[in-house]
């Protein structure tokens, strides 16, 4: 049994269906990847797990417990964080601010998890008072995972991470998700940069058209010829 | 060196303190339009008479304290009656925005209709102000009424102009210097002001942090409605109560908030006093001033005033104009509207 699946999820944004009969799953301390073309149900897929999207067939469990009806908001409550691709971060606020409202749910004292945050990326320690409009993208993408951190979540989704910075800054950030798996938590994300993505892959699914085409690890996923043809561009 | 004292008299007595004044007001206004363009993302045309409705239940309950013979010694009954006329206005938007534009809301409506259902409101809080307390001027300020009497001045100074400083311009600077401390140190240092800030911000991410929408637009109406009858009161307290002043008002309001940034409420602070100073300094008849520091044969034979009384509403509406040609996100780079 694995710690978040996406069972059998088929389903669209109202109109014909995105995802046929897609799964998806993730362990705890393990780095999941989804990759494939454009218009794959990548994003549809990760959406699909958080509840943003009303599926038509499929479940979706979180340790054991069916979460399926639940909405995005009450999934962030059940132990989900979730970097959305565009927008993930408060602009005018300072960067503590934006952690704060990360912790938002909490009652109880979240310094102890700031400073965790703070220590796994100590730039924005360094610019805690500055709007995190004013950050550089990289360090925008690390404000945006700190903020979903805040709530000690079990699994983090990241939508597209890397997307638009620059390939140095791709590296540290990959880095740093593999920082984040490393203590305990299930780390789910989309990435059109697969060919770097599934390197740091303990498990990859590539699809395609919605449904699952390759699943596997990323090393087998990288060394697979099919897969390095289609996808990877040889 | 006298002359030039007694213009800067003149000019102080004339320009300066009534547009500080009514900057204040004009700032307490734009900062409550400018909130609820924040967070509930339309331009709120029933604020004028919102900050009409805050008022008329400020001066009921004014007229009832001095029936039963209370009152605050020198300071104005009106004061001792605001947080009543708060509580009142308070109720009044949020029962307006259950009945109007949750509905809206609910529909995610474009923010065009809501600004043609705040028309509609503001027609209904329009005919509301009137059937209790009829369309005519009204004047509620009691207590002392000067801080400064003209006469006096003249006398302690010696000099030939007086400068008079009345009370209902130091309550207006105080009390918006206090409400305006306490609204930043809300937004800043609290979490729902925190919040309040962060939905703004992005509402999608503040939905996915956990902060609850309807508790936020439901502050944002409070801290409006309490922001509009405060600018009511003084306002009316400094100048009178005519419930068509007060919906004429919307103008140099809007404009106000619109120059500063609409969105950020510091904009609506610098913004009132633009639009204030700007109205009164093209409005005044500089003759006066004029008299003390040019020599006799110079002097014009108008009255040295740049535009009528009359035509004061065309100041707030050119600027306006000039700032949604020129520079549409204001001087703090507000949003768009």
């Amino acid at each position: 049994m694995s710690f978040l699946i996406g069972e059998g999820m088929t389903g669209g944004y109202g109109g014909a269906d995105i995802l046929h009969d897609c799964t998806i799953s993730v362990e705890k301390g393990e780095v999941a990847v989804i990759v494939g073309p454009n218009g794959a149900g990548k994003s549809t897929a990760m959406k699909a797990i958080f509840g943003m999207l009303q599926m038509r067939e499929g479940v979706v469990r979180l340790g054991e417990r069916d979460i399926t009806g639940m909405t995005p908001q009450e999934r962030v409550r059940a132990g989900m964080g979730f970097v959305p691709q565009t927008g993930n971060v408060f602009r005018t606020l300072t960067v503590q601010e934006n952690l704060e409202m990360g912790a938002f749910i909490r009652d109880d004292d979240f310094s102890e998890t700031m400073e965790q945050v703070f220590s796994l990326f100590p730039v924005l320690a360094e610019k805690r008072r500055q709007p995190a409009g004013e950050l550089s993208g990289g360090q925008r993408q690390q404000v945006a995972v700190g903020r979903a951190l805040m709530t000690k979540p079990d699994v983090l989704m990241l939508d597209e991470p890397t997307a638009g910075v620059s390939p140095i800054v791709m590296d540290d950030l990959f880095d740093k998700i593999i920082d984040v798996a490393n203590t305990g938590i299930a780390i789910l994300m989309v990435e059109q940069n697969a060919r770097q993505a599934l390197a740091i892959a303990d498990k990859g699914y590539v699809l395609v058209q919605g449904r699952n085409r390759f699943t596997d690890t990323g090393e087998a996923l990288l060394a697979n010829p099919e897969v390095r043809r289609s996808f990877l561009g040889g | 060196m006298e002359d030039i004292l007694n213009a800067l008299v003149v000019l102080a007595n004339f320009v300066i303190i009534p547009s500080l004044a009514y900057g204040a007001q004009l700032a307490l206004g734009a900062l409550g339009v400018t909130l609820i363009y924040a967070v509930l993302r339309f331009a709120n045309f029933a604020h004028g008479d919102l900050m009409a409705f805050g008022t008329m239940t400020v001066i009921l309950l004014t007229w009832f304290f001095q029936a039963q013979g209370i009152g605050l010694g020198p300071l104005p009954t009106a004061l001792l009656a605001l947080p009543f006329g708060i509580i009142a206005a308070v109720l009044l938007a949020m029962g307006t925005d259950r009945v109007v534009y949750r509905f809206y809301r609910k529909k995610r409506s474009a923010p065009v209709t809501f600004v043609i259902a705040s028309v509609g409101v503001m027609f209904i809080y329009n005919a509301l102000t009137r059937i209790f307390i009829g369309t005519s001027d009204i004047r509620f300020e009691d207590g002392e009424r000067f801080i400064i009497r003209a006469g006096e001045f003249r006398e302690w100074t010696g000099l030939a102009e007086g400068l008079a400083l009345r009370s209902s311009q130091v309550h207006t600077l105080v009390i918006a210097v206090v409400v305006v401390i306490a609204l930043f140190w809300f937004l800043q240092k609290t979490r729902t002001g925190k919040a309040m800030r962060a939905y703004s911000d992005n509402e999608d991410l503040a939905l996915l942090s956990g902060i609850n929408p309807g508790r936020v637009v439901l502050i944002t109406w409070v801290i409006a409605a309490a922001l509009a009858t405060i600018a009511g009161t003084l306002y009316g307290l400094d100048k009178s109560f005519r419930p068509f002043n007060y919906f004429m008002l919307l103008l140099p309001i809007f404009a106000s908030a619109v120059v500063g940034g609409i969105g950020q409420p510091f904009g609506a602070i610098a913004g009132g006093f633009i639009v204030a100073f700007s109205e009164v300094s093209v409005t005044y008849a500089y003759r006066r001033f004029l008299s003390h520091i040019m020599p006799e044969e110079w002097m014009p034979d108008g009255l040295v005033q740049l535009l009528s009384t009359d035509y004061k509403f065309a100041v707030s509406f050119i600027i306006l104009v000039l700032v949604l040609l020129v520079r549409p996100n204001g001087i703090f780079k507000g949003r768009v509207i």
